[in-house]
């Protein structure tokens, strides 16, 4: 069994070898072997980037089929509020949560008035805190793991909040078991998910504690029934539909909303994997003075961009820019509230349930001496290659390529550049075989002729 | 010792190259993470690099960082043909800081940089005189009885 669940699986019969995986994996974690992609677990940190890349759709993320959820006698489904981003500027989320109940979930349950709880605890934890900063916000299990893999000494910086998924996944169970007389496991709780990742945060939580989730349903898979379920649902007045939409935690669906709403000068939003390493490789420095907070998703503009969704990311953003815009001009405040999340809060209600360790990645070798050696070899490997990238090798690159074939994962030969290089060494050899052999035939003529020559 | 157990990599380093500059430090702590090298000691290693990386960048035209790791340290040598340091003494002070308003516009100089060095590193030494550059010798002792 592998040591890492992962969210993504690649279909060996679809394919085609193409590289496009390979060639945009942030953490280098895909290798072409034989005409096919494969994935090297340890590195892998469920971005997702190949899954929208691929042109043969061959990556397939793992969540749950839509109707998995016979096996439970109560299902609730938690969408994601980038699930309200989906759909036009006039359907409201009530209407959406509506539709969902259609779809046969017994309930559903609006998980932005969570997202606006775990805001406020986020809040006081901020006030709290003496450690170093900026603390780093744990919404986004890609960025998890990429601290757990490549930045293992910013760990301690990652709020140790529950999500807010898991918190209410955790409610919902506790409080229908006892309104239904159900046990807790009859009781499915289904989160509609943006992006594969929440999927490995569900199966292996990153601070390895239990998840109160039974499953995962892609957006994109309930994207037709849904739009088909809503058609006859009629639109309420806005202010009506929107009286119970707590306005921090819609933000939660955007890049920057945490920030926006609970009004964090002292912050960043980054979005983007590649902006994010930038960021972190600044904090890691200690170049990052004065700011407190930092929201980071590894999708570009947060969960609206989702591998995932359906809608274009920046339509989606702007969706819910405006209904962020909408709620603060109607100065609609179905926000929990502060004084019960500060009690909460002191019960330590709201943080993770296990801790969050390093994962850092397998060195060259587990002796320094033997991995100061295998580095060097590394170096002059590299330094022998063409440094064009090609991927031929099925490597993303030719540092990555070097590092294989120390590793013993990769021959030297899987160079293309390398083979005309052994062709004139085999043919030197077989050169000098010839030679040999040519002259061995003389000796051995000549010694035949030798009786004759004597006459 | 033989050659073989030590690793040594040179970077050079352009004075006044700001979109480049923090890369040879990168590149340690990649180094660093691939040997399996101790992550606080590589927390360590990196702030280090990087503030005298960026001393380079600040105030010479160029220098050369070289990276050596043997299993028993890792060592980094910076020179630069920089303008020197008249007072070491209070060079190693805290605040203090011959910095230009340019470099404070973009967040340096805040007079921290040598004595962040010497802070993270477990052996620190310093050459320099007025007109003839810098140069410094940081260590780390990876073996945790040293």
């Amino acid at each position: 069994m592998s040591q890492y669940f992962h969210s993504i699986r690649i279909d060996p019969e679809k394919c085609n070898g193409r590289m496009k995986c390979m060639r945009i994996c942030p953490t280098q974690a895909i290798r072409v072997r034989d005409g096919k992609a494969v994935i090297i677990e340890e590195k892998c940190i469920d971005c997702g980037e190949c899954i929208t890349v691929c042109p043969h759709n061959a990556i397939i993320p793992l969540t749950d089929p839509f109707g998995e959820s016979a096996r439970f006698r109560h299902t609730v489904v938690l969408p994601s509020p980038a699930l309200y981003a989906q759909f036009g500027r006039e359907i409201l989320p009530e209407k959406i949560l509506s539709g969902m109940k259609k779809l046969g979930f017994d309930d559903t349950y609006d998980l932005a008035y969570t997202c606006g709880e775990v805001s406020f605890a986020i809040q006081e934890y901020l006030r709290e805190y003496k450690g170093p900063k900026p603390l780093i916000s744990n919404v986004c299990p890609t960025v998890v793991r990429l601290i757990q893999v490549k930045y293992p000494a910013l760990i301690d910086q990652v709020i140790p909040i529950n999500t807010p998924r898991e918190l209410a996944a955790r409610e919902i169970k506790r409080n229908k078991s006892k309104t239904l007389g159900l046990r807790e496991e009859d009781i499915g709780t289904f989160y509609l998910t943006p992006c594969p990742v929440k999927m490995i945060s569900i199966r292996q939580p990153a601070e390895k504690g239990k998840s109160h989730i039974d499953g995962a349903i892609a957006i994109s898979d309930i994207y037709g029934p849904l739009l088909s379920a809503m058609e006859d649902i009629e639109n309420r007045s806005c202010q009506e539909a929107l009286k119970n939409i707590c306005i921090l935690g819609i933000g939660w669906a955007m890049v920057g909303g945490i920030c926006r709403t609970l009004r964090l000068k002292n912050s960043l939003a980054v979005s983007g994997l590649s902006e994010i390493l930038k960021v972190f490789n600044d904090m890691e420095r200690g170049r990052l003075k004065n700011i407190d907070f930092i929201e980071a998703y590894s999708c570009h503009q947060g969960c609206v961009g989702g591998s995932l969704t359906v809608e274009n990311l920046y339509m989606s953003y702007n969706k819910i820019l405006k209904l962020v815009e909408t709620l603060e001009f109607e100065q609609i405040k179905a926000c929990p509230d502060i004084r019960e999340v500060r009690k909460l809060y002191k019960e330590n209600y709201f943080f993770i349930e296990g801790k969050l360790e390093p994962r850092p990645l397998k060195p060259l070798d587990k002796d320094l001496t033997k991995a100061i050696k295998k580095r060097k070899e590394k170096e002059d490997i590299h330094e022998s290659l063409p440094k064009i990238d090609c991927g031929a090798c099925g490597a993303p690159t030719c540092l990555a390529f070097a590092e294989d074939v120390v590793k013993g994962e990769a021959e030297l030969t899987d160079c293309i550049f390398k083979l005309p290089q052994k062709f004139t060494e085999l043919s030197q050899e077989l050169l000098e075989l010839l030679k040999k052999s040519a002259s061995a035939r003389a000796i051995k003529f000549n010694i035949k002729e030798t009786p004759d020559k004597k006459d | 010792m033989s050659d073989d157990n030590i690793l040594s990599q040179r970077f050079e380093i352009r004075g006044g190259d700001f979109s480049n500059a923090g890369k040879a430090s990168t590149s340690i702590k990649e180094i660093l993470q691939e040997i399996g090298i101790d992550p606080s000691i590589i927390i360590r290693a990196s702030i280090a690099s990087y503030e005298a990386e960026m001393n380079v960048v600040m105030y010479a035209q160029r220098g050369s960082l070289t990276l050596n790791i043997t299993p028993e340290k890792l060592h980094f040598k910076l020179e630069d043909d920089g303008p020197g340091i008249e007072n070491i003494e209070l060079a190693m002070k805290e605040g203090f800081s011959t910095a230009t308003d340019k470099m404070r516009e973009m967040g340096f100089g805040a007079g921290m940089g040598l004595p962040n060095i010497k802070k993270n590193a477990d052996k620190f030494e310093i050459f320099s005189r007025p007109g003839q550059g810098t140069s410094l010798d940081i260590t780390f002792f990876l073996n945790e009885t040293e």
